[in-house]
């Protein structure tokens, strides 16, 4: 492909592609089941059980492609919320194209990206750039996300009715907790009245400021400063306020604590419109895998104790959280070859996620059809997108992965441009072989 | 002809058969300001002192000229200059005027509530130019006789206010006044801009204009002051302007006649278009002005008159 021509140009392909002999993952129904799916113009035209010969459903197509799946998985594609590319300001750490070949190679068919960009993106001309630039170079759906405060300064809102009709899908000023509560609350009263999804960190600004670590044993034991887990039911406790408040939609980007968990079951019982996320990293990491001071395991907020990453498990499998994400934050070597304290947060997960997320599977912690309601199905619905589901009609955003091969991962050949995995030398077991974009191969692994 | 008040605090004291007898008096007026010979009597001998403690061009010019055309001794105070710099209280200040035997009082004051503090300690009339976000009666009534002569009654109508709601004391007046007059009320604007509860002041609260107006019989506009416009309440002049800003596209969801009006001063181009304040079809915002003159000599009509049948308390 020469450079800037349109990944997706074309469209949907005319020609219809067939998938058969798929395990076919519905996180809709909560069930897998055996068939085959004729995709034609970028949706599912059809589902067909494996009782139907392929030599007939093919019969009737005319021209078109035949994919083999030989009993391997075919799910709805991941819809990551909170996605970090470099562009505006860090190209030399992610470029949109750098990204999309990532998420395409991950199984990842939509990506939500992050406003916290060196240049923030919060006026309707940046979200603009952010629009074209991702049109172009991405060969995946890119939905971008807006600040909900100007510079994600936490003083004023930003024109949330301009960056709504330019594409923004949710509001969010990431990790700058907004300190000022009658900021906050105007803030979200405002995106209510215009129906804006704002997406919030639930962390107590002062307790988390300048910490590295979750307070408890290891982090006394490394001597690195720490914020205690409580920070982060404080920071819930404080936006359940606000949400019942304004009545503003609200998605909490990661909930991470066992402590949180009461708070977050309460407020949906009493019918807030609330949703919480988690991330990739505290679902398969602990505090203790951070070991000597290994920087590729700071992350925001720090990974917790086994006793947290369970309970997080547990409330995935529950419904209780919703949805998970990579939190793909890709950060180049001289900013992570620093003393622990000094380097920056994060780290990349598009490629990585899913086969990192296949180990709750294979320990039995989570089904396939759970495991995507919380990767593909909830936040497409929470986004409001027709995507995530296996259905026909639905659009043909999909992949295809073996559940069981085995890899040891090799940061060095991942696509981002950034290298900055955890799991760099880990052992997974799945891989992703095919990945489909409205119908378009973007991937075949 | 009932006007049983001693003072003019708000709007919310008043009955509509009192209010009607405002407007009929003032309407005698309106003739009265548009002929040559603009000098009555009817607060001849009576000192009428503006006290204005926050800053106002309009409305003071507005009373002065009422007070001088029905012959009343008028001064002004700059209250903002005087003693309260000083460091006086209200009270004090209250008093020390009360020493001067002044018949009528003219008060606006920054804080919700003040005037009324004011009154309850000075013995003659007084009136309230606007206080915080309270009241602002004299507006509400000039409004009203506005609509009533644009549209030949004042029942019946519905009649969108929109804008900043919340910091308003314009908006509370005229809420208070159509209701009580039996209109149909829609309040119009940002969440932000909404005090909460005003739905049960027997309005509709719409944060969708087109939705708002769809029908209306009356657009008043609000003023949005500057500095509520950088991102604490609204996001910004041009985001508040392309939701709530009222231009010719908007306007043609209200009723074809409808009227537009504004208490001024105006910000062209943030809460309404400038071709369409200046259009004399549709907008009545200079009648408006004119109504103030004649409202005020109306009201302080009424209460000198009051003051007049009253055994003088001051001379005790």
């Amino acid at each position: 492909m020469s450079d800037g021509e349109d990944p997706r140009a074309g469209g949907a392909s005319p020609v219809a592609t067939v998938i058969a002999d798929a395990r076919l993952i519905d996180p809709d129904a909560g069930e897998e089941r055996a068939g085959h799916v004729v995709i034609r113009d970028g949706r599912i035209a059809a589902i067909h059980g494996a009782g139907q010969s392929v030599a007939e459903i093919v019969a009737g197509l005319g021209e078109h492609r035949l994919v083999e799946a030989r009993g391997r998985c075919l799910a709805p594609g991941i819809v990551d919320i909170g996605v970090k590319v470099g562009e505006p300001g860090e190209r030399h750490k992610e470029s949109y194209g750098t990204a999309g070949a990532a998420a395409a190679a991950g199984g990842v068919t939509t990506i939500v990206t992050r406003p916290d960009t060196e240049q923030c993106i919060d006026t309707p001309e940046a979200l603009e750039f952010i629009r074209r630039r991702a049109v172009t170079a991405a060969p995946v759906n890119v939905l971008p996300m807006a600040a909900l405060t100007k510079g994600r300064q936490g003083r004023e809102m930003t024109e949330i009715g301009f960056l709504m009709d330019a594409g923004a899908v949710a509001f969010t000023d990431c990790d700058a907790v907004i300190a000022d509560t009658r900021v906050a609350a105007r803030a979200m009263t405002y995106a209510a009245g215009l129906g804006a999804l704002v997406m919030g960190h639930p962390q107590d600004p002062g307790l988390s400021r300048g910490a590295a670590a979750t307070s408890g044993k290891f982090a006394s034991l490394r001597g690195l400063p720490s914020v205690s887990p409580m920070a982060e039911r404080m920071g819930l406790d404080r936006d359940i306020a606000l949400v019942e408040m304004t009545g503003v939609r609200y998605h909490a980007d990661q909930i991470t604590t066992a402590r949180a968990l009461p708070a977050l079951e309460r407020a949906k019982r009493n019918g807030l419109r609330m949703t919480a996320g988690t991330s990739m990293h505290h679902l398969t990491l602990n505090e203790m895998d951070v070991a000597d001071y290994r920087t590729f395991f700071k992350v925001k907020p720090p990974l917790r104790s086994e006793d947290d990453r369970q309970a997080i498990i547990e409330a995935l499998r529950d419904g209780l959280i919703d949805v998970i994400g990579s939190f793909h934050t890709p950060q180049d070597e001289e900013s992570k070859r620093l003393p622990f304290e000094e380097a920056a947060s994060g780290a990349v997960g598009l490629e990585t996620m899913l086969p990192v997320l296949l180990r709750l599977y294979h320990a039995e912690d989570l089904t396939l059809p759970a495991l995507f309601r919380a990767l593909s199905l909830n936040p497409a619905r929470l986004l409001g997108l027709e995507c995530g589901r296996m259905a026909e009609g639905a659009p043909a955003d999909l992949v295809l992965f073996d559940p069981e091969k085995p890899l040891v991962l090799d940061r060095f050949k991942l696509r981002s441009k950034s290298k900055n995995t955890p799991f760099d030398g880990a052992r997974l077991q799945g891989r992703v072989l095919g990945t489909w974009v409205g119908g378009r191969r973007v991937h075949e692994g | 002809m009932r006007f049983d008040h001693r003072h003019l605090l708000g709007i919310e004291p008043l009955r509509p058969d009192e209010i009607t007898t405002i407007l009929d008096l003032a309407e005698q007026y309106v003739r009265f300001n548009r002929g040559r010979d603009k000098h009555a009597n009817a607060l001849a001998g009576l000192t009428q002192i503006n006290m204005f403690f926050e800053n106002s061009t309009r409305t003071q010019a507005s009373f002065e000229l009422a007070g001088k055309r029905l012959g009343a001794d008028v001064m002004n105070m700059s209250m903002q200059a005087s003693s309260v710099k000083k460091g006086e209280t209200l009270i004090d200040t209250a008093l020390t005027l009360n020493a001067m035997h002044p018949d009528l009082l003219v008060v606006r004051h920054p804080h919700s509530g003040a005037v009324d503090l004011l009154a309850q300690k000075v013995n003659c009339a007084v009136l309230n130019a606007g206080d915080g976000r309270h009241e602002h009666p004299t507006q509400a009534l000039l409004d009203a006789l506005t609509i009533r002569r644009a549209k030949g009654r004042l029942h019946r109508l519905t009649i969108a206010i929109c804008g900043d709601i919340a910091h308003s004391r314009v908006a509370r007046s005229n809420l208070l006044l159509l209701h009580k007059m039996e209109n149909r009320i829609r309040l119009i604007g940002p969440e932000t801009l909404m005090p909460t509860g005003i739905e049960d002041f027997g309005a509709e609260v719409f944060a969708d204009m087109r939705e708002g107006l769809k029908g209306a019989d009356v657009v008043m506009m609000l003023r949005l002051q500057k500095e509520r416009m950088d991102g604490g309440f609204i996001p910004s002049e041009r985001e508040y302007y392309h939701r709530f800003g009222l231009d010719a596209e908007k306007l043609s969801h209200a009723a074809p006649d409808a009227i537009v009006m504004h208490p001024g001063p105006m910000n062209r181009g943030v809460e309404i278009d400038g071709t369409l304040a200046d259009d004399i079809n549709r907008s009545v915002i200079q009648d408006q002005v004119e109504m103030g003159v004649a409202v005020r000599m109306a009201a302080m009509d009424l209460l000198a008159r009051n003051l007049r049948a009253r055994p003088s308390e001051v001379m005790a």
